[in-house]
């Protein structure tokens, strides 16, 4: 059974579609890139998924179950974790709370919740600042506690959005490098990008919309030279890359 | 027996009276608008203004109506330098904070003015008071006749002023996304200090040209306090014209209570109405969604 | 145990000693401004979980306060029944008011400034109803009869003759609420409600179900004000609208908090055992002067949101390691060393 499917899915704002007719699946343990140029409803996208936002039509499936009308926690419980484009931590509290509230998904024991958290944090290389308050760490930390967030609920699929921004280049290799294990580990991966290093070293498969409309869909090196992709990021920011 | 006629007189009178409400809650909704927060000295500041008045009227024999001249800019400066040494720091911590630091300050002027001019009433007393006018079997009285036109031409001025004046759109622009309006190159600082300052200058106005109709005393204001915060979510965060016409309504709410239910009952009416409004239309009449 | 600790938990035991044995010492006159700092402590403590650890902007405590004491008060004048059991329901009735209002406000999305509107106005709603109903006694209130002079009788009826019962009473509260918060900040649930404070929309994104935590904490915080109703309205023998569902109660409660440092543990103790007696103090010498001592109150409100907006305690906290980094460790007590209890529950 496909892990995530996601069918017809629209979404008007009064007369506005930021999304339309969408067809999106991911099976376990896949890597999905989703590419477009700004404001091309991707972000909605993640929000519709997760439950932020509810479908004006369409179905949105996990694991065979709908996820129509849920809302974010119970999103999250089902499975998906999601990390956002502008990172969302517990901003007054330490590194370690942050991820301890979000291993809480999977135990009523914040001891469990602390080994656990413990665990993430080595595995994402933040130990050392786990008593940090949030407020001190650099950007490409705030990244990674991000992620560590998502990784704490022992989510089967994560969404991220634009994990690789604002990030150097030798950020950018540890954070792709951290998400290979991650998707070592069996969790599917939805990735909204504009890096598209970080997209091409891990997606296996490309999802181009623009509009709210798919326009695109296939492995990177076809994707990325399809034409109406080429014409929808003409004057776009897409970063083109040495992704031979 | 309850006549057309007593129904159309407590409509009158709601309307009327209510246009002072809508003022007061016109000042309350540009601050809330503009800054997100609800200025809880705001009913100090208009009582304020209703002193200023009084006095220069018992000392100086100056006309209420003539001394919006000198309350009107007072309060203005007044709530100016209030939002920029007082409140100002405050606008980036937690709101509790901000509750808290307008409460302390309206906890200080009334007990101030209760300090220095003693809990006893006083009233302005022109000569033109009880004056009248009678359509039909319906009185009007002049004072709040007055007041009402007043009221509706300030809330015009500061329409046209929202709308046509660059400062007035500056304004909006920080209401709608003070983010944008910043990156825009807008001083909020100065803006902040605009909209505390027009805020208080409104409610200036409402003090003063409720004087001739109303008693004086340092919690005065009280009142005119909780109505605003109703009809400012009646009208809409930020919108003017929603909060007068919220204002309106209040006012005839108020005034049509009268017929069914006893004394300060009326009170708890209105904020039941106003419980509903914010569970139902949190937006307001007029409110569009905030960014 | 290392020196810290012990310093510590040496001084808490002489404080602790002290509060017991002041009756002995103290005439009734302080008695009572340690009862009403206990109190308000306990109070401000309370409501601090709702306001300061989960942070949901709740503006209306003396609502569940007033339900509190009414409710005990009213089943004891027409039913006889002890204010012990008064306590219990009136702290039931309090928990589901607040919970209601708390669920309406949520579920029609109202957040921040609005659901502190609401909260703030629906106490004046029950204020008016009371007012100006008989049946609760109108703007004068209800007097709590005088029952039988038997110890025994005094402590079934929870009315004691000199001061002494409440006070041991009300410290016993301040202290229960102390234990409370403790035991809250290792539960999951209290890790939760800090994530209510810092960020909602990533709570929920991690699998927090804010609704439920909100109303939880709500009804926790609901419970222990109209508790402290019931003990109020039998410290002063009656109930009446202006006391019980008034705002100036609402502005006391919180101010506690935050000067003593909102969302920390012992943040509304400090703030209480700062305000209550100044407010007292200076009442009394002041008094004579109308509208004075409140004047100085709002002020030192003004002042405490401008210059120390997270509180004295956060301040003593500051003042304390600064002076122990000076002076390394030569400092005999380190009372203030640990994070946790004084500056944020982080």
């Amino acid at each position: 059974m496909t892990l995530l499917r996601v069918s017809k899915l629209s979404k008007y704002f009064g007369g506005l579609a930021a999304v339309q007719d969408l067809d999106l699946f991911a099976e376990k343990g896949e890597i999905v890139g989703l590419i477009g140029p700004n404001g091309a409803g991707k972000t909605t996208v993640f929000n519709l998924i997760s439950g932020y936002l509810t479908p004006t039509g369409g179905e949105i499936a996990f694991k065979g179950e709908s996820l129509a009308g849920l809302k974010p926690n119970r999103v999250c419980k089902k499975g998906i974790g999601r990390t956002f484009q502008i990172v969302q931590p517990f901003a007054g509290l330490t590194v370690l709370k942050n991820v301890m509230i979000s291993a809480l998904n999977r135990t009523e024991k914040p001891k469990i919740a602390e080994e656990k958290s413990l665990d993430i944090l080595q595995f994402l290389g933040l130990s050392e600042k786990r008593n940090f308050p949030v407020g001190s760490l650099t950007i490409a930390d705030r990244k990674r506690l991000e992620l560590a967030k998502a990784l704490a609920t022992e989510p089967e699929l994560m969404l991220l959005d634009e994990v690789a921004a604002g990030l150097n280049p030798r950020e950018t290799e540890d954070i792709i490098g951290m998400i290979k294990q991650i998707n070592k580990r069996g969790i599917g991966l939805l990735m909204i990008e504009h890096v598209m290093k970080a997209i091409v070293s891990l997606a296996s498969r490309i999802v181009v919309i623009n509009f709210g409309i798919k326009i695109a869909e296939g492995a990177p090196s076809e994707v990325l030279r399809h034409p109406e992709v080429v014409k929808a990021y003409l004057g776009g920011d897409i970063k083109v890359a040495e992704h031979k | 027996m309850i006549s057309a006629t007593m129904i159309l007189q407590l409509l009158i009178n709601g309307i009327l009276r209510g246009s002072i409400y809508a003022l007061a809650a016109i000042g309350m909704t540009v601050i809330f608008g503009v800054m997100n927060i609800i200025n809880f000295a705001h009913g100090a500041l208009m009582m304020l203004a209703m002193y200023i008045t009084y006095w220069l009227f018992t000392l100086l024999g100056v006309d209420p109506y003539l001394s919006l001249v000198i309350s009107v800019p007072t309060l203005f400066i007044l709530g100016g330098f209030i939002e920029k040494y007082l409140i100002h720091k405050s606008l980036d911590e937690p709101e509790i904070n901000q509750f808290l630091i307008t409460a302390g300050i309206m906890i200080f002027i009334e007990n101030a003015m209760l300090f220095l001019f003693s809990p006893d009433v006083k009233a302005t007393s022109v000569s033109y008071k009880g004056a009248a006018i009678s359509i039909g079997n319906v009185i009007i009285g002049l004072n709040p006749l007055a007041a009402g036109l007043i009221a509706a031409a300030i809330t015009a001025g500061l329409y046209f002023f929202n709308k046509k004046t660059d400062l007035g759109r500056a304004l909006r622009a920080v209401a709608a996304n003070k983010e944008a309006a910043r990156l825009m190159g807008i001083n909020l600082n100065y803006i902040y200090f605009v909209a505390f300052g027009i805020g208080s200058a409104c409610v200036g106005a409402a003090g003063t040209i409720i004087s001739p109709m109303y008693y004086i005393f340092p919690q005065a204001g009280d009142l005119f306090l909780l109505l605003a915060f109703v009809i400012v979510i009646l009208g809409g965060q930020g919108h003017v014209v929603g909060a007068f016409f919220g204002g309106l309504i209040i006012g005839v709410v108020e005034s049509l209570c009268i017929l069914v239910i006893p004394g300060s009952t009326k009170d708890a009416v209105v904020f039941a109405v106003f419980i509903l409004v914010l569970l139902f239309k949190p937006l307001g009449l007029f409110g569009k969604r905030r960014q | 145990m290392n020196r810290t600790n012990f310093s510590r938990t040496f001084l808490s035991v002489v404080l602790l000693a002290l509060f017991l044995v002041a009756p002995f010492f103290v005439g009734p006159y302080f008695l009572h401004i340690l009862i009403m700092t206990f109190l308000f402590a306990y109070l401000a403590r309370s409501w601090d979980l709702i306001g300061g650890y989960a942070g949901q902007l709740f503006l209306g405590p003396v609502a569940m306060f007033g339900i509190g004491a009414y409710t005990s008060t009213l089943l004891g004048v027409h039913f006889g029944l002890s204010p012990w059991i008064g306590m219990l329901a009136g702290g039931v009735m309090g928990t589901i008011v607040g919970v209601l209002l708390c669920y309406v406000s949520f579920r029609f999305g109202l957040k921040g400034i609005y659901f502190g509107l609401v909260t703030l106005t629906f106490p004046e709603i029950c204020r008016v109803i009371v007012l100006n109903l008989d049946a609760f006694g109108g703007v004068n209130g209800i007097l709590i009869p005088f029952k039988e002079r038997s110890p025994l009788g005094a402590l079934l009826y929870m009315q004691f003759a000199g001061k002494i019962a409440y006070y041991y009473m009300s410290f016993l509260m301040m202290l229960l609420s102390l234990y409370v918060i403790h035991r809250i900040q290792k539960l999951k649930s209290g890790y939760y409600y800090l994530a209510l404070r810092e960020n909602e929309e990533a709570a929920e994104a991690v699998g927090v179900d804010t609704l439920k935590y909100k109303l939880m904490v709500t009804g926790i915080g609901s419970f222990f004000l109209a508790v402290g109703g019931t003990f109020h309205a039998q410290y002063l023998m009656m109930v009446n609208p202006e006391t019980f569902f008034g705002m100036d109660f609402t502005l006391e409660v919180i101010i506690r908090s935050i000067v003593g440092g909102v969302g920390t543990v012992f943040g509304p103790v400090i703030g209480s055992f700062i305000l209550t007696p100044l407010s007292d103090i200076s009442r009394a010498i002041l008094g004579g002067y109308q509208g004075v001592h409140l004047m100085l109150f709002g002020a030192i409100i003004v002042a405490i949101i401008i210059f120390l907006p997270k509180g004295v305690g956060e301040w003593l906290g500051r003042g304390y390691r600064f002076l122990e980094a000076r002076f390394g460790g030569k400092m005999p007590v380190s009372v203030k060393e640990d994070k946790d209890d004084f500056a944020e529950s982080k």
